[in-house]
C-alpha cells in the first residue's frame, strides 16, 4: 500500500488489478465459485434452483467444518489428518449407543474418544514435537483399529439413527437447510475466535514465528494442545452431522473428507507453512470443492476420468491463487 | 622472533585486499605477510575485518581488489579447494566434521591421509580416539581437536587457526599450542587469529592488526607490546576518550537499596563461568564483550531461554529459577533479541506483534478488549515514534522500526528490566540515537536495563556502569566515567587494569601458564 506512494509512475491494469485482489483475497475466490456455477448453469440449463443450493449447502456443511480443523491447525504450521476417523467414531457411536442409552449420555459417549484422540495428539505435536503430519495419521489409525474392536462388541444391538441428527442433516426450514442452524454459529465462532481472541492471535503467532512467540511467554505446547483439542471436538460434531446426512453407519464414513478438508483450505488461502490464512476463504474453498464435485458428476465421467480431472483442478485453481494473492 | 639478518621472502603475501557488501566496505586495505616458519597473530576488534580477510585467504569469497602471492605466484584463489591445493588450511571455530559421518569417513572425503592423521590426534593429547565413533557423538572440544589434526596431517605451508583454543579444556589447550609452536619450528606458518593477549605472547613472532578495514601495523611480539597493539586497534579514538558525566543520570530513581536483579556465581557448561553482579533500579548497566565471551548464553539465562548448570538469581532479593521465557516475563523480566527475525512474527502487523505477550497466558486467551489495547498499543507506537505506514506486515517496515517494534512490545507490556541485546546493530543513526534516548528515559523512570553493544561509543551513550565479559568471566566492572573506549579494549581482553608500567603482562607469562589462562 505504501510502495504506491513511493512509486510515481503509472501501474499497469493489470498489476493493479493484482494488487486488488492480493489485498482482497476473497474476492477471487468468489469469481471462481461463481464462474463454476455458471458454467454448470450452462451444461444442464436449470439445475441452478432453491433445491440444487440447499443440497449443495448440506454436502458444504460438513466438509466446511472439518476444513476449519484443517484451517485452524495449519495456521500453527500443522495438519490434522485425524478429523475423519474422530468423526467416523463420534458417529458410529452415537448410532449404536443411541440405542439402548439415554440420548445425553450417548452424545457424551461419543464425544469422549474425540476429546481423547485431540488431546493425545496436542501432547504429541506440542510436548513430544511429533510432526503433525505422524501424529495424526498414527492415532487416526489407531481409532480405526479401536473403532473395529468396537463394532464387535456392539454389533448385536444394531444401530439407528437419532430423529434429531435426522433433522439436522437432511431437514429444511422455509427452504434452508437445518445444518445451517448448526454452522452459522460455528463459523461465527471460529472467524470471531480467530481475528478477536488472544487464542486466535496465538495461533498465527506460533505458526508465523514460533521462536518469538516463546520470547513473548506463548508456551507452544499450552497452545498446541487446546488447539487439537477443539479441532478433534469440531470433527467429532461434524461426524454428528454428517451420519444425520448419510445415514448409513460405517467404518469409513467420514474418511473421504479429510484429504477435500485439507485442499478446501490450501484453496481457501491458508498456507501450510503456518501463520497466514481465514476462516472465510476456507468457507468458499469447500463450497467451490462441492460445486466442482457436482459439475463432474452431471459430465457423466467414469470414476477415474472424475478424479483425475478433479485432482488437475484443485492443482491449477491453488497454484494460479497463490500466485496472485502471494504476489506483492 | 626473527633473527634473520637477511630479508625472507614471505610464504603468503597479500597486500591491498579489499571487498564491499552493497555500499558496506569490510575490507578497505588488508594487508598480511606470513614469512616461513612464523606463528603470525592476525588482531583487530569486532568488525575490523579479521574473518572477512580469512574467508577471502581461503577462498571462500572473492575479493573485490587486492593481490595475493603465495610463495612469490600469484594465485587466484577462487574455492576453498583451491586455497587447499596453494598449501593454505584453514581451522575454523566451528566445526567442520559432517556430524552423521564417523571419523575415518570424513577423512576420506576430504582426502586426508589416515595414519598421518592419527599420529597428530595422539600427539594432540587424545590418545584413544575411535576413528569409527560417528562425528555426531565426539564431544565439542575433541572435534575440534580432530579438525587441526586433520589440516595438520596434510601438511600445510601454511595453517590458519580462527580461535583455535575457545571452548577447550586447559589439558588439550596446551598441547595444541606446544603443536602449533612447534610447526613454526618446521619451517611451516601459521596465523594465528585469537582475542587472548597470553596466547599470542606464547606462541606469536609477529601480529598484523586490522582496524576498520585496513592493516594498520605490523609488530614484533615483545614484552609490552600490548598496549601498543591496544592503540592500534583503537586508532585515533583514543585520544577522545574522557566522557563528559551525563545529564540523564540525575534523573535516576533511588531503589530501596535492593538490587532489582543479582546475579551470583552464575555457571553455564564452559560458556559462563562464576559470573555475578547486580542490576539496580533506574540503572542502564552495560556489557561489553568480544564475540563469543559468553554474552549471549547470560542474556539467554536471564531471560529464561536457557537453564543455567549453577549459581543463583534473585529478583527483588527473592531467589528465581526460570525454567521458561514467561517465567521471566512473570518477574518484569524482558528480553530483546539482537536479531529482529527472532523476536517478530514478520507476516502479523504492528499491532498484533506488539500485542502478542498480552495472549501469552491461557487466562488471557479470550476475547480481546480491542479498544483498550489499541489504546496501550498506540501509546507505545508514539513513544517509540514507529513509521506505520506499513503496519499490516511488520515484514514490510524497515529494519530500525523493526527493532522498535520489538522494544515497544516491552514499553506496552510495561516489563521493569529489559534486556537489549545490541539492539542497534545494523539500523541507522537516527533510530539508533531514539533508542539511546528511550533507554535513558526507561532509566529515569525507574526501571532497570542491561544493555549489551558490540559497539564502545554505546557504553559511553547509554551506560551507567559497564561489565566486562571475556572467556566467560566477569573481568571487570566499572563506572561510565572510567570506560574510556582504551579501558574497554583492554578490558575486553582479559588484559588488567592499570597495569600499564612498561614491562607489560607480557613479561611474565611463560609458555605453560597460558594453557591455564585459555580454559
Amino acid at each position: 500500500m505504501t510502495d504506491i506512494a513511493t512509486m510515481p509512475q503509472p501501474v499497469s491494469f493489470g498489476r493493479r488489478l493484482k494488487r486488488f485482489m492480493a489485498d482482497r483475497p476473497l474476492i477471487p475466490l468468489i469469481i471462481l465459485l461463481i464462474i463454476l456455477v455458471a458454467i454448470l448453469q450452462v451444461l444442464r440449463p436449470g439445475i441452478v434452483n432453491e433445491r440444487w443450493i440447499a443440497n449443495t449447502a448440506k454436502f458444504a456443511i460438513p466438509l466446511a467444518i472439518l476444513a476449519g480443523c484443517q484451517t485452524m491447525t495449519m495456521l500453527t504450521g500443522g495438519i490434522d489428518l485425524s478429523v475423519g476417523t474422530v468423526a467416523t467414531m463420534s458417529a458410529f457411536i452415537m448410532a449404536t449407543q443411541i440405542v439402548n442409552q439415554d440420548p445425553a449420555v450417548a452424545f457424551l459417549l461419543a464425544m469422549l474418544p474425540a476429546v481423547l484422540i485431540g488431546f493425545v495428539n496436542g501432547i504429541g505435536v506440542g510436548v513430544f514435537r511429533v510432526h503433525p503430519l505422524i501424529m495424526t495419521l498414527g492415532t487416526s489409525l489407531i481409532g480405526t483399529g479401536f473403532l473395529q474392536v468396537y463394532q464387535r462388541t456392539v454389533i448385536a444391538s444394531g444401530a439407528k439413527i437419532p430423529d434429531f441428527l435426522n433433522w439436522l442433516g437432511i431437514g429444511l426450514t422455509y427452504g434452508f437447510p437445518n445444518a445451517l442452524f448448526l454452522f452459522v454459529p460455528v463459523a461465527v465462532l471460529i472467524v470471531f475466535m480467530l481475528n478477536r481472541t488472544g487464542f486466535g492471535r496465538l495461533l498465527y503467532a506460533v505458526g508465523d514465528n514460533e521462536r518469538a512467540a516463546r520470547l513473548s511467554g506463548v508456551r507452544y505446547w499450552q497452545v498446541i494442545t487446546a488447539l487439537y483439542v477443539l479441532s478433534s471436538l469440531l470433527a467429532g460434531i461434524t461426524g454428528l452431522l454428517y451420519i444425520g446426512l448419510i445415514k448409513a453407519p460405517s467404518l469409513s464414513l467420514a474418511e473421504p473428507l479429510v484429504l477435500p478438508s485439507v485442499a478446501a483450505a490450501v484453496i481457501g488461502g491458508t498456507s501450510i507453512f503456518g501463520g497466514r490464512g481465514g476462516y472465510t476463504g476456507t468457507i468458499v474453498g469447500a463450497l467451490i470443492l462441492t460445486v466442482l464435485t457436482t459439475l463432474l458428476t452431471i459430465l457423466q465421467m467414469p470414476e477415474g476420468g472424475r478424479r483425475i480431472l478433479f485432482g488437475f483442478i484443485v492443482l491449477f485453481v491453488t497454484a494460479a491463487y497463490l500466485r496472485i494473492i502471494e504476489d506483492r | 622472533m626473527t633473527t634473520n639478518p637477511l630479508p625472507q621472502s614471505p610464504l603468503l603475501d597479500a597486500t591491498g585486499v579489499a571487498k564491499n557488501y552493497g555500499a558496506v566496505a569490510a575490507l578497505r586495505n588488508a594487508s598480511l605477510s606470513v614469512l616461513p616458519g612464523e606463528v603470525h597473530a592476525l588482531m583487530g576488534a569486532n568488525g575490523a575485518g579479521k574473518s572477512t580477510l580469512v574467508k577471502i585467504l581461503t577462498g571462500a569469497i572473492k575479493a573485490d581488489a587486492g593481490r595475493i602471492l603465495i610463495r612469490g605466484q600469484q594465485l587466484d584463489v577462487r574455492t576453498p579447494a583451491a586455497a587447499r591445493r596453494a598449501g593454505l588450511l584453514p581451522v575454523y571455530q566451528e566445526p567442520s566434521l559432517i556430524p552423521d559421518l564417523d571419523v575415518l569417513s570424513n577423512l576420506r572425503l576430504t582426502g586426508t591421509p589416515v595414519e598421518p592423521f592419527r599420529a597428530w590426534v595422539r600427539e594432540l593429547g587424545i590418545p584413544d580416539l575411535d576413528i569409527r565413533e560417528t562425528a555426531r557423538h565426539v564431544p565439542l572440544a575433541i572435534l575440534r581437536v580432530l579438525d587441526l589434526a586433520r589440516a595438520l596431517a596434510v601438511e600445510p605451508d601454511v595453517l590458519l587457526l580462527d580461535e583455535m583454543t575457545a571452548a577447550l579444556p586447559a589439558n588439550l589447550a596446551e598441547k595444541v599450542l606446544e603443536v602449533v609452536r612447534r610447526q613454526g619450528d618446521a619451517g611451516r606458518s601459521v596465523i594465528f587469529i585469537s582475542h587472548r593477549f597470553v596466547e599470542i605472547s606464547a606462541l606469536c613472532d609477529r601480529a598484523t592488526v586490522l582496524r576498520d578495514g585496513a592493516t594498520v601495523g605490523v609488530v614484533d611480539i615483545e614484552p609490552g607490546i600490548e598496549e601498543r597493539i591496544v592503540e592500534m586497534m583503537l586508532g585515533t579514538r583514543i585520544e577522545k576518550t574522557r566522557v563528559a558525566a551525563r545529564a540523564a543520570n540525575e534523573g535516576a530513581v533511588a531503589g530501596d537499596g535492593r538490587p532489582r536483579l543479582s546475579v551470583r556465581n552464575l555457571q553455564l557448561g564452559t560458556k559462563l563461568n562464576d559470573v555475578s553482579f547486580d542490576l539496580a533500579n533506574g540503572e542502564v548497566a552495560g556489557v561489553f564483550a568480544l564475540e563469543g565471551q559468553g554474552q549471549d548464553e547470560l542474556f539467554a539465562a536471564l531471560a529464561g531461554s536457557i537453564r543455567p548448570t549453577g549459581g543463583s538469581i534473585d529478583v527483588d532479593g527473592a531467589p528465581v529459577k526460570f525454567s521458561h521465557p514467561s517465567d521471566a516475563i512473570q518477574a518484569g523480566i524482558a528480553y530483546v533479541p539482537g536479531d529482529r527475525a527472532e523476536a517478530l512474527a514478520m507476516q502479523r502487523s504492528v499491532r498484533e506483534n506488539i500485542a502478542l505477550p498480552f495472549s501469552a497466558a491461557p487466562r488471557k486467551w479470550g476475547p480481546i478488549r480491542m479498544r483498550r489495547e489499541q489504546v496501550v498499543v498506540s501509546g507505545a507506537i508514539g513513544r517509540l515514534q514507529i513509521d506505520t505506514r506499513a503496519q499490516g506486515e511488520v515484514q514490510r517496515l524497515s529494519g530500525g522500526n523493526q527493532q522498535k517494534v520489538t522494544i515497544a512490545r516491552w514499553i506496552a507490556a510495561n516489563a521493569r528490566t529489559i534486556l537489549c541485546f545490541d539492539p542497534t546493530r545494523g539500523i541507522d543513526v537516527g533510530t539508533k540515537q531514539e533508542i539511546y534516548k528511550l533507554l535513558r528515559e526507561l532509566a529515569g523512570q525507574g526501571k532497570s536495563v542491561l544493555f549489551y553493544t558490540s559497539e564502545m561509543e554505546e557504553v559511553q551513550r547509554v551506560c551507567d556502569r559497564v561489565i566486562v565479559i571475556f572467556g566467560g568471566r566477569v573481568v571487570d566492572t566499572f563506572p561510565v566515567e572510567d570506560a574510556d573506549e582504551a579501558a574497554l579494549m583492554r578490558a575486553a581482553y582479559g588484559l588488567p587494569r592499570g597495569a600499564r608500567a612498561d614491562v607489560g603482562i607480557l613479561a611474565e607469562v611463560k609458555p605453560g601458564s597460558s594453557a591455564e589462562a585459555a580454559s
